[in-house]
């Protein structure tokens, strides 16, 4: 008597992530103004990352004779300030760079422990139900009844860079840029994570009524594992939509921070705070406002529209 | 129905309670630190202690949270450190100016994007639809400083045709008024015609739609008669929500037209650190953001008769 082997039922491949990417992105190719889109945002995330491969003058390097310099006019060096120069005689343009390193890396930053926050709270309320959605859905009810300035300017006041709090963050041996950031981050979490635990919880109580769910309950898997490794994953659709919108929102925050000087201290190249800082000057500013408000308007447009067409490509297929 | 808003009142006063504790908390918690804020950062640690102990925050906790909440509700705000009046008295014309503002952008933003939502939202996927959803996007994308920013090198440098504050110095002026509405107008507007626009959408492809349709009724009255009154109860209770974002959330335009709004008092008294006018402000917008929802709740329960007769 022979024993056969019987072969292993044939898994479909799946292919590898970068594939995956690559061909969801050219799905973008159908959508006109979603290529738009993201051509905004790979246009800024191409300065951010590399800021320090271009020409730049120094973003932080004031000049006594060129204050306030409209666009293309000549520097005493005999270079250009391409987009003139600020009130204290720094480069437009380098700091228009250099900040949008700041406003990607703090905005992503941010987006990121909101969202991994909301959705750490939104699944374990999907799935567990009971008791923990009850409390979770009513802590998260009191966040999302705050109005979110009212909720920044509380938690910046009583827990900002002056406060008990941002002493000790201060006293762990960072910069004060450091120090502001993480109170950003914190504030901007309590904002937004109640969101994003909601939408999770909504998309998690449609996907726990499904075979696979019940497949690994049965196979004895711990309720960590569906959560993080069943739920998660397969609501990612929404999610992927969803962060890109969020994300503008986190960065029109963070300008909206600098601009009411809440946000990273000085001197750093933080749009908001480069239009508050020269808006004194009324007429003589137009230009040193203008590019900063133009650099912020795009980035976010760009987001905008990459949501967008996103999202219409979803709900196509 | 009267169940349903029962339990909603139930919960927002829940809610409502539970966000004063820790706005008690955050800015009254800490009687050390709230004794320097008032007093001001110079004063010596006697200096505290005597005012700490003279102004009864050294009872118990729960003491000092019933008589905070029970002078919140009387009216007895305390006195603002940085203009040395009652918070109440310097509040409610701040207020008044806000509400000016608000009402003026509600109307608008409410006006535009229903007719744009609607106009868009008939036609599905058509060419109007595509150049309004285009459009609501790209002004939504535009923070009130970035469109402030350009509006003022237009309107007020450029062409000078009108004022670059709008603080009312010499008196309320209309001229001041344009700008500011105009700039939060723009950021608005397009999320309401977006919800508009999809409300409207899932309407004209309902069974009772194409029904009207089929059986004849020209576009025109099926739009009007029979779409319509079904399509504006979600843009509409969701435009309630709007308030609370027009009392607190227009800081940066107050802030950057310099309108003297109650927005901005509470921006200037938080750098100031005036710590009786940030939390009476807080206690406001918080109050009415939690009484926006509900109206917006019972609102659309009431307006759905699916909801209504269930």
């Amino acid at each position: 008597m022979t024993v056969t082997s019987v072969p292993a039922t044939e898994m479909p491949k799946r292919r590898p992530l970068l594939l995956r990417i690559l061909k969801s992105i050219t799905l973008l190719r159908e959508s006109y103004v979603g290529m738009f889109g993201a051509v905004l945002v790979l246009f800024w995330l191409v300065m951010a990352v590399g800021a320090d491969l271009f020409p730049l003058r120094d973003p932080l390097a004031q000049s006594a004779p060129d204050l306030l310099k409209p666009a293309l006019s000549l520097a005493p060096d005999g270079t250009t300030y391409w987009l003139g120069t600020d009130d204290k005689g720094r480069d437009i343009l380098s700091r228009l760079i250099f900040g949008s390193r700041l406003v990607l890396f703090w905005s992503v930053l941010a987006t990121v422990v909101a969202y991994a926050v909301g959705m750490l709270l939104g699944v374990m309320a999907g799935y567990r139900g009971g008791w923990w959605d009850e409390v979770i859905s009513f802590i998260g009810n009191v966040f999302l009844s705050f109005p979110p300035m009212v909720l920044f300017l509380v938690i910046l006041t009583n827990f900002g860079p002056t406060s008990s709090m941002g002493q000790y963050i201060g006293s762990l041996g960072v910069g004060s840029t450091v120090v502001s950031g993480v109170i950003i981050i914190v504030a901007i979490t309590f904002g937004t994570a109640p969101q994003v635990a909601r939408i999770v919880r909504g998309l998690v109580l449609d996907l726990k009524t499904r075979d696979y769910i019940a497949a690994a309950e049965v196979r004895g898997e711990s309720p960590l594992y569906i959560m993080l490794v069943e739920l998660l994953p397969n609501a990612r659709g929404p999610l992927i939509v969803d962060a890109c919108l969020r994300l503008g929102y986190v960065i029109i925050a963070i300008a909206v921070l600098g601009f009411l000087s809440l946000g990273l201290p000085p001197p750093e190249p933080d749009w908001g705070k480069m239009i508050a800082e020269v808006r004194g000057f009324g007429a003589m500013a137009s230009n040193a406002m203008i590019w900063p408000a133009m650099a912020i308007s795009s980035l976010v447009l760009g987001l905008n529209l990459l949501a967008d067409a996103l999202r219409e490509i979803s709900l196509r297929d | 129905m009267l169940l349903l808003a029962g339990r909603r009142l139930a919960s927002m006063l829940l809610i409502m309670i539970v966000i004063s504790i820790l706005l008690f908390l955050a800015f009254e918690g800490d009687k050390l630190a709230l004794a320097g804020r008032v007093l001001g950062q110079y004063t010596t640690m006697e200096g505290k202690l005597h005012w700490i102990e003279e102004n009864g925050y050294n009872r118990p906790l729960v003491v000092r949270y019933i008589s905070w909440l029970y002078g919140f509700f009387t009216g007895d705000w305390k006195i603002s450190a940085q203009y040395n009046r009652p918070v109440l008295e310097f509040l409610a014309p701040r207020l008044a100016n806000t509400a000016i503002l608000g009402l003026c952008v509600f109307i608008i933003t409410a006006v535009i994007s229903l007719i744009l939502g609607v106009l868009a939202g008939v036609n599905e996927g058509g060419l109007r639809d595509r150049v309004i959803s285009v459009i609501s996007v790209i002004t939504t994308s535009f923070p009130e400083f970035a469109s402030g920013t350009f509006l003022v090198a237009i309107f007020v440098f450029w062409l000078d045709w009108l004022p670059g504050s709008s603080s009312f110095t010499n008196g309320f002026s209309v001229k001041e008024l344009v700008l500011p509405v105009t700039v939060l107008v723009i950021f608005n507007f397009g999320y309401y015609t977006r919800m508009t626009r999809a409300s409207m959408a899932e309407v004209m492809t309902s069974q009772y739609v194409r029904t009207a349709i089929l059986k004849g009724l020209p576009p025109r009255s099926v739009v009007v008669k029979h779409a319509l009154r079904n399509a504006l109860i979600a843009p509409f209770t969701v435009m309630i929500l709007q308030l609370n974002y027009l009392l607190s959330g227009i800081v940066v335009t107050e802030v950057f037209f310099a309108y003297d709004g109650f927005a901005k008092a509470m921006y200037d008294a938080a750098l100031f650190g005036d710590t009786y006018v940030v939390s009476a402000c807080a206690m406001v917008a918080v109050f009415v953001a939690v009484l926006s929802q509900f109206i917006s709740d019972v609102g659309y329960t009431y307006l759905n008769p699916r909801i209504r007769f269930a």
